[in-house]
């Protein structure tokens, strides 16, 4: 197959509009830093385990927000640790909408909890979409592009 | 076992959350420690309790410890989370000063929140470092010192084997992990880092870099080695 010479460069377009949009923050540059050519797919993997593992936050998360009276105090907790690995893989706009979620639980707000939540979801969705696209652009670009940066 | 091949540090880090464990642990070992998680203070208990900082030949090697230990490792530094369901970070902390055996291992709390009178408690408490998460490599670089400093001062033996588990001390409770009233959310990490009275941003020129010997699950021929240390072999 012929390599597309074009590909690095759309991969790096492709990244830096993840930043300058705001789905990304410094904490996913960490993340790349990370990487080295023994370990060449670290982020895609920590990204990987955070969809998986963060499924069954939302599930809960869900499943509470349907009770009647709302338990905040769970509902916090619960937001605490989502919260919590989605400031770690760098998603920046699924970070802030947990921070406005976990307002909402602090003032016993829960129309609010509802509907942030919804807007937690929908950046959760948006922002796998963007790094899958990213991820599978990045490897078709060649391991190389893939670990490395354009600082 | 080679003249030059100087032992790695072992770490062991605590964390509830999958995401934060893997990575925790691949700084970790870039950093070129050798690395133990386990996801509660409980199992962190129970890791040191068999481990050689007892003094006690251990019998039973743990599955997770590499083969390579004939006297049972030595973990020379615990990271810990702080909020964690059941046992907090905390709370291992105070267990692990309380006892005679494991005092002397420097630990470290990670923690998510910014709340000055957290950071204060555990400071107080006995921990070397308070980090903010996400943690970063800037971070993990600031544990050499500590590890260090207690290698220097640890004697051989252990004097006294006993656990005192007795404490009759009350404190004030630590600021729960929720509804935090003090919290500073959504500030930047750089901003803040910990209250320290010293903060050492790099590793001092005297540490002793540990030779590359083949880690986990890595390959021997790792070509990385940034934010390391002097390179002495």
């Amino acid at each position: 197959m012929e390599r597309n010479n074009h590909l690095p460069r759309q991969v790096a377009l492709m990244r830096q509009s993840l930043f300058d949009q705001g789905y990304l923050d410094e904490q996913f540059v960490q993340l790349e830093e990370l990487q080295d050519d023994a370990n060449p797919n670290f982020v895609e993997e920590v990204v990987t385990l955070y969809y998986r593992d963060s499924a069954r936050l939302v599930a809960s998360i869900e499943q509470a927000l349907d009770k009647s009276p709302l338990d905040f105090n769970k509902l916090d907790s619960y937001m605490h640790q989502f919260k919590g690995s989605s400031s770690s893989i760098g998603g920046r706009k699924v970070k802030a909408e947990c921070s406005q979620f976990r307002e909402y639980c602090r003032t016993g707000n829960g129309e609010g909890c509802i509907r942030t939540f919804q807007q937690v979801k929908r950046e959760y969705a948006t922002l796998r979409k963007k790094l899958e696209a990213y991820f599978q652009l990045a490897r078709q670009a060649g391991p190389r592009e893939a670990a490395s940066r354009s600082t | 076992m080679g003249t030059a091949a100087e032992p790695r540090f072992h770490v062991l880090a605590v964390d509830d959350s999958l995401v934060d464990r893997k990575l925790i642990e691949r700084l970790l070992k870039i950093s070129s420690y050798q690395v133990t998680t386990v996801d509660s203070g409980s199992k962190a208990l129970e890791f040191l309790g068999s481990r050689g900082n007892d003094d006690r030949s251990s019998s039973d090697p743990l599955p997770s410890v590499s083969p390579n230990d004939h006297q049972g490792v030595e973990v020379n530094l615990i990271i810990t989370d702080y909020c964690m369901p059941g046992m907090t970070g905390f709370d291992l902390l105070k267990k692990i000063k309380e006892s005679s055996s494991l005092r002397d291992i420097p630990v470290v709390i990670m923690s998510s929140e910014n709340v000055p009178s957290r950071i204060t408690r555990c400071l107080e408490e006995g921990a070397e470092e308070f980090l903010l998460k996400p943690v970063r490599l800037s971070d993990v670089n600031k544990l050499r010192p500590h590890i260090m400093r207690t290698k220097k001062l640890e004697n051989p033996k252990q004097e006294s084997r006993e656990e005192s588990e007795g404490h009759g001390e009350i404190r004030s409770q630590p600021p729960p992990c929720q509804h935090e009233l003090e919290t500073q959310q959504g500030q930047h990490h750089q901003s803040q880092q910990q209250i320290q009275p010293h903060q050492q941003q790099k590793s001092s020129n005297n540490n002793k870099r540990k030779a590359i010997d083949v880690e986990e699950g890595l390959s021997p021929d790792r070509t990385r080695t940034r934010y390391s240390g002097v390179a002495t072999f």
